[in-house]
């Protein structure tokens, strides 16, 4: 294990980053992966030659059998303008390597995954020590969700515990911060209690590591009505993991740039912390292609930074370097979202929020 | 006048139901695992109007931590549920832990306490901000629960600092409960009881920043067990007082809240003597009366002469006069005589609505007295249900009397439905099945609704412009769908004229437009008669299609300027020598909890009366020789209602205001963030006349209102949105549920009033105080009525700005949603539609005109300065396009 950082510090580091100008985080990694046409064999490498599931679309397996290629990407993307790397570790829970039998390599696949981006962007920050840039650790949602039933006849069911949910994240979060994050996301938050386990997980490790772990928290909705899978407005999200105290909150793929905006501008509205927003390159083809151009994505995003609404801001499914590098350009004309002050009151929440105002 | 500060905040009321301990039958349903019929329970909760339901599962013969997974996890499912706050509610910690394991919402933990001291107090307090919720912290601590004022806020205190300051927990996120312990016991030390709660109440309240006060309310009348007219005044009672000290929730059953008003005068004094304490007989005193109050309170008697008359006359006389006093009985009497429950509808009931109708058609009866007899007629039907359900049951069949089935919806995007609920009404009066699918409905639930019930035909409303588009949307599909049902159009912005240009043309089954609810029962009659029905709308579409091919040659005729023309033809305000006044503040304020009472006198009551399709000028209509005695009968049930509005706050208005440093730029208002006008806030687009102007007319644009940047001025443009509707709802479900159509639109249609009173009244404010330019203005109403003031207030989708879509821009500005609490519709409807939106101008020449049509040089423009696509831009113009 690393000797421990004082993440604190760190936080410190990218708060003062964040209050000079916009950080720009970087695109995606599916879709720079697809470039390489990596077959069944690259995927296993040697070590899972004669692994028992076929393991091709297992990207996050990549961290272990294919690590040049991660490091290019992570480079690509340093060199385009990112200020943020992160790390290749979305579906790297045990509960969602289960799908491919490798559900007891979640801890190394997250640990190697952190090391590589480590890596790169230590590598960058050599050329250009005033610059900082950082190393998130990316966690997604699962394949599971604690709200909802996939059982249509038995409402009460779910196919996953709390306790298991959580114990997942917790060891993706160790995984990651022993291999160097300087923080973590829990993004494309479908399901808020998801993410509620994820931060007690969290908030579990921090306190046997004896020190913070600084979180970025990250949403998606499912359709137009702003709702998440699990039926909870963006008001209501952030009600519901405010306490967390997150570096940043925000709202991830979903769509693209265009129809995300007003979740964004809500929650830039509400929220007492930085805004970060990673939309897709627009909308799916019919091919299930994305193909908006890196102009578009950068125009609108550009209008999101004129406005006043973004802390940090990249690309999810379908953005590749050249959408970040039009997203750094058009993001460096504005200043970065100035944070509002909330006003205290009792903030409840079911699909719904409740406020209670103090006075 | 004074618009008053913000006050404390509404009182949340927290649904009991749900709670093993306190309903036997909850904990028989959930001991027999019938978890269906147990969130039925906790639906019941949150359409009775509970803001957060507590959930408890503590009983010994329970598996507690299994009840409450099971429970919240099928809570968690269910929307009309989920959607408020859980409060998670055991006096066992396994059962709150397995509880917050399942809730993704921001819950309440009932309860945590210094019961066995402050190190487990401390670990779950950790827990509990580990895990995001809100903690009620009871006034309990080792040496047990605190009974005196002193002793409660003590341990509020002790336990208070521990939360914020060592646990780290906000004061907002604690909610303290002092304990509720019965009164009237016979025991006296329980004599004072309510009043420590109360005075502990205040304590914390002034002390301990943040936090909030709740309680079990219904423990204060646990001696009165089993009659409820008692406990209810007691409860009514003792909120009252608790409230006023700063109780901000309290466990209720929230479907029977009595309320403080309504209690009769001898109870509420006596109830009133033994929760303050005020003198030393009190529970004597109650007693005594207590056992007159077991049941119904009895009602006052009226003149009763045509109570002697044979049944069929007296359900007669109920139904036209509108009296619902007596309408069961009768109707049970009718049932006994009759052989069949149907044969009642079909014979009595129907006659007498069979005169209303009559009546109504004659000009003898109007609009509001219809309704009041449909309510009647309601209640009867209700009566015959069950009766005919069990013959229908036994005879195997489905019989139904109706001339025919109409369905109805306000469209998708609108929210506006007084007009289309008072057609639904009317309709049923004659006899005809009512499917009302709601407001916002999208045409996909509209035809699939039409198929399956094999109505007879649509009939569709909206109250805003993007409405008529949306219309248009529905015939076409129908159309797409391949369907031939008549469509009915109405609605106040609709007309003729749009119908026969822009949805006739969409539909080949008939499109008929509708102008109000007398018209309605005429045009539908011709539609449903087999023989009437090929002949009346041929005749409706000739004349539809003469409509669209005058209009046609006329458009071509119009002639409209080009942009740059108009523009070259502004108003010519001379700005040197100008001054624009200064606002006295820069951003925006928040008016929360208007005096209603003290806009009554301003209610402009002519649109009221119009609304009931009674039509003449306030107050004259009162001696109308027509409309006179419906008048004046609508007048007297809406000051009776009024009354109840203001005693009971069965609405509550708020207002927000803005001003922003602004300038012209072209067309546009800039606005910017703060005097320094350097860095710019945004811009509202405005639009220019196009209309060929005689000489000496100018072509107005409201940009031209604010000094334009080249003349180096410092001006400013004011924004607000104020709203009457606030709790409407609750109010409405109550209405709804006792099937009183008549109530729920009096009260809708006061609410528009009391908003539009609201907006005239803070304009007032506006020009004398906050703006302050017309600081010594004196004006009549008649002036008021007749603008004759300096500076105007035009909605964003009026004629002067038609855009409906800069409300985003202004909803933004002012923050609305959050300092006010109204939203936008995807159309730009405001909800609650009982909310009034608009800019202020203080030019004085400022003046409001039509933009009327406008040519596409203008749309592509305005387009491009607003960043948006050409046929968004349309979208939002359609009803202005000249070509």
């Amino acid at each position: 294990m690393a000797e421990t950082r004082d993440l604190t510090a760190v936080a410190a580091r990218l708060r003062a980053e964040a209050a000079k100008r916009i950080l720009i985080l970087d695109g995606a990694m599916g879709t720079a992966l697809q470039a390489y046409k990596l077959d069944e064999a690259a995927f296993r490498g040697e070590r899972f030659a004669e692994h028992g599931h076929d393991l091709k679309g297992n990207n996050d397996i990549l961290n272990l059998t294919r690590p040049d290629v991660l490091g290019e990407i992570h480079a690509g993307y340093l060199e385009a303008g990112a200020d943020i790397i992160e790390t290749n570790t979305f579906n790297a829970t045990s509960i969602s390597q289960a799908d491919y039998g490798t559900e007891d390599l979640a801890y190394e696949i997250n640990l190697e995954g952190a090391r590589l981006a480590r890596r790169a962007v230590d590598a960058q920050n050599g050329k250009t020590p005033d610059q900082p840039r950082f190393v998130m650790g990316s966690i997604g949602p699962t394949n599971k969700t604690l709200s909802v039933s996939p059982k249509v006849s038995d409402p009460g069911f779910r196919a996953v515990s709390f306790e298991e949910v959580r114990d997942a994240y917790k060891e993706a979060a160790r995984g990651l911060i022993d291999g160097g994050a300087d923080f973590l996301a829990v993004e494309t938050i479908f399901d808020t209690l998801n993410a509620k386990a994820a931060i007690v997980g969290i908030d579990e490790l921090a306190e046997e590591r004896g020190g913070e772990i600084p979180v970025i928290l990250s949403m998606t909705v499912t359709d137009l009505s702003g709702r998440t899978l699990s039926g909870q407005t963006v008001e209501a999200f952030w009600y519901s993991v405010r306490h967390a105290k997150p570096l940043a909150v925000g709202l991830n793929c979903s769509f693209g740039a265009l129809d995300l905006r007003p979740f964004v501008a809500e929650l830039a509205r509400l929220a007492d912390v930085m805004i970060i927003s990673f939309p897709n390159a627009g909308l799916p083809n019919e091919l299930g292609e994305y193909d908006e151009t890196p102009e578009v994505t950068a125009g609108e995003l550009g209008q999101w930074a004129a406005d006043g609404l973004l802390n940090i801001v990249g690309g999810c499914c379908g953005t590749t370097a050249a959408h970040i590098s039009a997203i750094a350009e058009a993001a460096a004309k504005a200043e970065p979202r100035v944070i509002p002050e909330s006003a205290p009151a009792l903030r409840l929440s079911g699909l719904e929020p409740l406020t209670v105002a103090a006075q | 006048m004074s618009l008053k500060p913000a006050p404390s905040a509404p009182f949340i009321v927290i649904g009991e139901r749900t709670n093993v301990a306190g309903s036997a039958r909850f904990k028989k349903l959930i001991a027999e695992d019938d978890y269906d019929a147990a969130l039925t329970v906790a639906r019941q909760q949150v359409e009775s109007g509970a803001n957060i339901i507590d959930v408890n599962m503590d009983d010994a013969m329970l598996d507690s931590e299994a009840a409450m997974e099971t429970f919240l996890k099928l809570v968690a499912t269910e929307p009309e549920i989920a959607r408020v706050p859980i409060m998670i509610d055991s006096s066992k910690w396994s059962v709150i832990v397995a509880g917050l394991k399942c809730v993704q919402g921001k819950a309440v933990v009932n309860s945590i306490s210094l019961k066995e001291g402050e190190e487990p107090f401390r670990e779950k307090a950790r827990l509990l901000k580990r895990f995001g919720a809100a903690a009620v912290v009871m006034a309990f601590d080792e040496e047990g629960q605190a009974d005196t004022i002193e002793r409660k806020f003590d341990i509020c205190k002790r336990a208070y600092e521990i939360l914020t300051q060592e646990v780290g927990l906000a004061g907002e996120d604690i909610i303290f409960d002092p304990n509720v312990f019965a009164v009237a016991t016979g025991i006296e030390e329980h004599d004072n009881y309510a009043v420590n709660f109360i005075e502990a109440t205040r304590l914390i309240r002034a002390n301990l920043p943040g936090a909030h006060v709740s309680g079990g309310i219904s423990n204060v009348s646990f001696s009165f067990r089993g009659n409820n007219v008692v406990r209810e005044a007691m409860h009514a009672v003792f909120l009252y007082h608790a409230i006023k000290a700063g109780l901000t929730m309290g466990i209720v059953n929230a479907g029977q809240l009595e309320v403080y008003s309504e209690i009769p005068a001898d109870l509420k004094e006596r109830v009133e003597d033994v929760i303050l304490n005020r003198r030393p007989d009190g529970t004597e005193r109650l007693l005594e009366i207590a056992e007159d109050y077991r049941g119904e309170v009895k009602k006052r008697v009226a003149d009763l002469t045509w109570r002697t008359k044979p049944v069929e006359e007296r359900l007669a006389h109920a139904l036209v006069k509108g009296i619902s006093d007596y309408v069961i009985e009768d109707t049970e009497e009718a049932r006994q005589k009759y052989e069949r429950p149907i044969h009642v509808i079909e014979g009595p009931l129907m006659d007498g609505l069979g005169i209303v109708g009559e009546l109504f058609g004659e000009g003898k009866m109007f609009l509001p007295q219809v309704v009041k007899s449909a309510r009647v007629m309601k209640q009867a039907v209700g009566h015959l249900l069950p009766y005919l359900e069990a013959e229908k049951k036994a005879a195997g069949e489905a019989a139904s009397s109706a001339k025919g089935k109409i369905l109805m919806a306000t469209v998708k995007g609108d929210v506006h439905d007084i007009g289309k609920n008072i057609v639904g009404v009317v309709l049923q009066c004659n006899n005809y099945e009512i499917i009302d699918l709601g407001v916002m409905v999208p045409w996909q639930d509209i035809l699939k609704a039409a198929v399956e019930n094999e109505v007879d035909m649509i009939g569709l409303s909206g109250l805003i412009t993007p409405s008529l588009e949306e219309m248009a949307t529905v015939a076409s599909e129908m159309e797409r769908a391949g369907m031939t049902m008549p469509l009915l159009i109405g609605g106040a912005t609709t007309s003729k004229l749009h119908t026969a240009i822009k949805i006739a043309p969409e539909y080949s089954g008939g499109t008929i437009q509708v102008q109000d609810a007398s018209k309605a029962v005429g045009v539908i009659g011709a539609l449903i008669d087999a023989e009437k029905s090929a002949p009346f709308q041929a005749e409706v579409r000739k004349e539809y299609a003469t409509l669209k091919k005058t209009y046609e040659a006329a458009q071509r005729q119009k002639k409209l300027v080009t942009i740059s023309q108009a523009r070259a033809n502004r108003l010519d305000i001379d700005w040197s020598g100008y001054s624009p006044p200064e606002p006295n503040f820069v951003g925006t304020k928040v008016f929360k909890d208007y005096d209603l009472a003290e806009l009554v006198d301003a209610i402009d009551w002519t649109p009221f009366f119009r609304t009931w399709e009674l039509k003449g000028n306030y107050p004259e209509i009162l001696d109308d020789n027509t409309y006179g005695s419906a008048a004046r009968e609508l007048m007297a049930d809406a000051e009776e209602m009024i009354e109840n509005i203001l005693r009971d706050h069965w609405l509550r208005a708020h207002a927000v205001v803005g001003f922003w440093p602004a300038a012209g730029r072209g067309d546009d208002v800039v606005l910017f963030t703060d005097e320094a006008r350097r860095e710019e806030l945004c811009t509202v687009h405005m639009l220019r006349q196009q209309i060929d102007k005689r000489e000496g007319r100018a072509n107005s644009c409201l940009g031209d209102f604010i000094a334009p940047e080249e003349a180096g001025l410092q001006d400013w443009l004011g924004g607000f949105v104020v709203t009457a509707a606030g709790d409407i709802d609750r109010r409405l479900a109550a209405f709804e549920e006792a099937g009183d159509d008549y109530s729920s639109i009096l009260l809708k249609a006061l609410a528009d009033r009391f908003a539009e009173a609201l907006a005239e009244a803070l304009h007032g404010r506006v020009r004398r105080e906050l703006w302050g330019y017309a600081a010594d203005e004196a004006l009549t109403s008649a002036d008021i009525v007749r603008e004759k003031y300096q500076g105007i207030r035009p909605a964003p989708g009026y004629p002067a700005c038609p855009d409906h879509s800069e409300k985003r821009n202004l909803f933004e500005l002012l923050d609305v949603e959050r300092n006010i609490g109204v939203t936008l519709t995807e159309s730009m409807a405001m909800i609650p539609p009982a909310s009034v939106s608009g800019f202020y101008f203080s030019h004085p020449q400022a003046h409001y005109f039509g933009i009327g049509k406008i040519k596409r040089d203008q749309v592509d423009d305005y387009a491009e300065r607003k960043g948006i696509p050409l046929d968004e831009a349309e979208h939002w113009l359609r009803p202005n396009l000249g070509y």
